[in-house]
């Protein structure tokens, strides 16, 4: 194909392909994340999600529900019997009181309740504040539903916490709502309720609305986690975004809920029901059982808390400065002692020692010069992984 | 919390971590405890002392392994004592180095008692022998283990395989 042929083309497809779709940068790094996946003997640090299987009672209770002839659409809004354990159990964790029955919405996964949520609130042109290193799909999903999003970065001198003068700062006339996620993907890092209450303040303030993505609420191990609706006023202006993929082991069943106030659960609901219709009814029976499952939790956290302890430690060791992180699966540790960029010595380390970690770069322009390690793994993949990375920082001393 | 309770805690989060690999060594379990290595060998030294840790032993798939082994679960009915109730026949049975287990249990039966050999014969004529004819006992069930599907929380079957993405963000 000659040029003129080629541009034909790409102006054929900029014609088929939406305008906001098409300007929409795609991630620059796929084709690393590619070679990643397919690399033989690689041991990966990269993952998102538990290493461990869906506890046995929870994969039981489904395949019962299955047995039992539960394949049916449900309500829009979810079974309500989940969402009257779902509102029990945040009532117990948090002593917020959600209304199963119009307060809450389970939806397919928090993904799909943070494109809810930004798509219900939403006029175009509004902005809304997100700090950053942060969780990929904020920023195109405020984009996709409209709205402007506006970063904020954080930085390691700050344990990657967000400031409240820092929020303060980026609000104009068109801010309309403030993302928050603690325990923080891809950093590890938490919030105290102080810090977070000053927060609340700036809020309040300036009539924001939040969006608290907590879905690592329980991977937190020290300290407690608070929500961010328990506090004074925030719970008429927070949509609390939570799921069951993180502390249950869940990822594959793309479960999940919102909790906030009627007006804004409803609207969410309204788009809920034409695009998804229901969450799939086999994973909302699964979940029922997973809330019962809090032993398995426990379980779960107190191994997560021990490789935390070994992967931070063994980091610190090999001269890898590396922020203690407090929450989540992820440690972030700086790698600007090697001159490296975080791609550069994500793209090494794969191809000199097999070992997949992710750029900080790809999480937000502040997150250069870092890398995500995850230890959702293993201890002695874990182990494997720091001695490979020790080998690879050896040889360029 | 208290330093009692926080030495229970950690007394216990060092079992919790030996139960799971009883080969690690004072200084990997401190770092994944958050504790220093002296610290954990003087707490580990105490579980000994105080016969909290009874013995660090391996779990064996022996099938596997290609070695026979017999075994079979005991229950045993048997009459209490007036002064000792069931705990003199039952730590008696327990001495005899065959005998692996040895638990009281409720129902019909009163003794669990876990048995091993090298062959069926031996463990039955060590039943015949050994168990039935004592004094206190009054009748027993032998079920000869055909299979294990899982010993002390370890699955013998094949391992579930993680299905996960090398990248996943």
């Amino acid at each position: 194909m000659g040029t003129t042929g080629a541009k034909r083309e790409m102006d054929m497809m900029s014609d088929r392909v939406a305008d906001r779709v098409r300007q929409m940068k795609g991630s620059g790094i796929r084709e690393f994340f590619d070679i990643a996946q397919k690399m033989e003997g690689a041991i990966s640090l990269g993952v998102g999600e538990p290493d461990f299987v869906t506890p046995w009672s929870i994969r039981e209770a489904c395949i019962f529900s299955l047995e039992k002839g539960y394949t049916s659409y449900t309500s829009n809004w979810g079974l309500l019997e989940l969402r009257e354990a779902l509102s029990d159990s945040i009532y117990k964790e948090t002593g917020v009181y959600y209304d199963p029955k119009g307060e809450l919405l389970i939806t397919a996964g928090v993904s799909e309740a943070s494109d809810l949520a930004l798509r219900a609130i939403l006029n175009p042109g509004e902005e809304v504040i997100l700090h950053e290193p942060s969780y990929v799909s904020y920023k195109p999903c405020t984009a996709f539903a409209g709205g402007t999003p506006v970063g904020v970065p954080t930085s390691v001198e700050d344990e990657f916490k967000v400031r409240a003068e820092q929020i303060e700062e980026k609000i104009t006339a068109h801010t309309k709502a403030l993302i928050l996620s603690y325990p923080n993907n891809p950093t590890g890092a938490i919030m105290s309720r102080k810090e977070l209450e000053e927060i609340a303040d700036v809020v309040n303030e300036h009539d924001l609305l939040v969006i608290s993505d907590e879905v690592y609420d329980k991977l937190t191990y020290e300290g407690t986690h608070t929500c961010f609706a328990a506090l004074n006023g925030m719970k008429e202006r927070t949509i609390v975004l939570n799921g069951f993929s993180k502390a249950y082991a869940m990822t594959g069943w793309r479960l999940g809920y919102a909790a906030g106030n009627k007006e804004i659960i409803e609207a969410m609901m309204k788009i809920h029901q034409y695009v998804m219709m229901c969450a799939p009814i086999t994973a909302q029976m699964a979940a029922i059982e997973a809330l019962r499952c809090e032993d398995e939790v426990e379980r779960m956290v107190s191994e997560y808390n021990r490789r935390r302890r070994l992967m931070v430690n063994g980091l610190n060791t090999l001269g890898m400065s590396c922020f203690e992180p407090k929450g989540a699966f992820y440690t972030f540790p700086s790698i600007k002692s090697t001159g490296l960029t975080s791609e550069e010595f994500a793209k090494q380390l794969l191809f000199d020692e097999k070992v997949v970690v992710i750029p900080g770069s790809v999480f937000g322009a502040c997150g250069e010069g870092f890398v995500r390690c995850s230890y959702a793994v293993s201890q002695y993949e874990l182990k494997e992984a720091l001695e490979r990375i020790g080998e690879f920082l050896g040889k360029r001393r | 919390m208290g330093e009692k309770d926080e030495a229970k805690e950690k007394e216990k989060e060092i079992l919790q971590i030996l139960e799971g690999n009883a080969r690690l060594n004072d200084a990997e379990i401190a770092r994944m405890a958050g504790m220093d290595a002296a610290e954990v060998s003087e707490l580990i030294a105490g579980l000994e002392r105080k016969g909290i840790i009874r013995s660090y032993k391996t779990v064996i798939n022996y099938e596997k392994a290609g070695i026979e082994v017999v075994q079979a679960v005991i229950d045993v009915k048997v009459s209490p004592e007036r002064d000792t109730g069931y705990d003199s026949v039952a730590e008696r049975i327990s001495r005899f180095p065959e005998v692996k287990s040895v638990r009281l249990v409720s129902g019909e039966y009163d003794l669990s008692v876990l048995v091993a050999g090298k062959t069926m014969q031996e463990v039955a004529y060590f039943v015949a022998e050994k168990i039935a004819p004592l004094e206190q006992v009054r009748n027993t069930l032998t079920h000869f283990l055909l299979k294990t599907y899982k010993e002390n929380g370890e699955l013998y079957g094949e391992e579930e395989q993680g299905k996960r993405l090398a990248v996943t963000l």
